[in-house]
């Protein structure tokens, strides 16, 4: 990718981030209360993370050639999965859990502990 | 309250974010490196986008090399929450003068859930929030640039530290469903993303999903309101 097509990609993922920001200030100050953006505004926002998830974990395959697959896209992931949801239900503190979780990945993928 | 004093101050109310930023940050540096985005553009997002989550989606679809209004469409769907954290800030950033637009730019969740926990006080108020702000960006820079200067000098084998994001999203779905504590919003999205997975092609997957998500909660939203118009 060429520098002046990589700083276009830049651009263009800040002004979207920024207009996700500023818009309600220039545009919806009149609109606060209507019942459709409150209810966008409360359902959107958990779907959109669920679907992260599901995205993230898409490439999930238990089987590679009739064994348990132990590979980056196989039940490491689940396992981490799960010891982030269960630290973070456990102790509530984000960074421990997203820490965990990424720790025990990365131990599992580089040192195969997942036989 | 002297300039330095005030900072201090501000600085001891940001440390929070800044131990989760820090490594956030440099987890997002490392794995700009990795995927091969060069150190000065992992640096510039972190200057211009400044947003944890849309950082993380935005080196992954420029990995993946997405088109340019994918990258559009997935930010602004992903950042969506921010619309209505502004919502809530109406009131609260007016008269703050040259200093607002940057307190928009940086308008970040973790920014927000300070700036809003704050107890409200009169005069220093909106120099206090400006403070917050830059403070948390500074950190989120830093992380960064340690993430870089790791992922290009150190040789730490950071083999499958891109799960970072993959628990970001678990925590915020937990934290969402703790708030919120009903079942449609995940049901939806479970729906969209299997029936997604299964019939559209990975690059369209996340914002097809999500496209459909939210149709299903716009016919939701005129289903409630025909069942209270005829009650």
């Amino acid at each position: 990718m060429s520098t002046s097509a990589l700083l276009i990609f830049i651009i263009v993922c800040a002004l979207a981030t920024f207009a996700t920001r500023v818009t309600p200030f220039v545009a919806l100050a009149r609109h606060a209360d209507h019942p459709l953006i409150l209810h966008l505004g409360r359902y959107l926002p958990p779907t959109v993370m669920m679907i992260l998830v599901i995205y993230a974990l898409r490439d999930f395959r238990p089987l590679l050639d009739g064994h348990l697959n132990a590979g980056a896209n196989g039940w490491p992931m689940i396992i981490a999965s799960l010891i982030v949801a269960l630290l973070h239900l456990w102790r509530r503190n984000a960074l421990l859990s997203i820490i965990g979780g990424t720790g025990g990945y990365m131990a599992m993928v580089q040192l195969g502990w997942v036989v | 309250m002297s300039p330095a004093h005030a900072w201090k101050e501000a600085g001891k109310l940001t440390l929070p974010v800044m131990f989760g930023y820090l490594p956030l940050g440099a987890a997002y540096g490392i794995l700009a490196v990795e995927v091969g985005v060069p150190w000065w553009a992992a640096v510039l997002m972190s200057l211009i986008i400044y947003a944890g989550a849309g950082q993380f989606l935005a080196v992954a679809l420029l990995a993946a090399g997405a088109g340019l209004v994918e990258l559009a469409v997935a930010t602004l769907m992903l950042n969506s929450r921010h619309l209505f954290y502004g919502l809530s800030l109406l009131k609260r950033f007016q008269g703050a003068g040259w200093r607002k637009p940057y307190m928009i730019f940086a308008l970040t969740d973790e920014t927000y859930s300070l700036i809003t926990t704050l107890p409200n006080v009169h005069g220093n108020d909106h120099l206090l929030a400006f403070r917050i702000s830059l403070l948390n960006q500074i950190w989120w820079v830093l992380g960064s640039i340690l993430g870089v200067l790791a992922g290009t000098t150190l040789t730490f084998n950071s083999q499958g530290i891109e799960f970072a994001l993959t628990a970001l999203f678990i925590v915020l779905t937990l934290e969402q469903a703790r708030r919120l504590r009903r079942w449609l919003p995940f049901a939806i999205a479970l729906l969209t993303g299997l029936v997604g997975i299964w019939l559209v092609p990975d690059r369209h997957l996340l914002l097809s999903a999500i496209g459909a998500a939210s149709l299903i909660l716009l016919f939701h939203y005129s289903l409630d309101r025909h069942r209270e118009t005829r009650t």
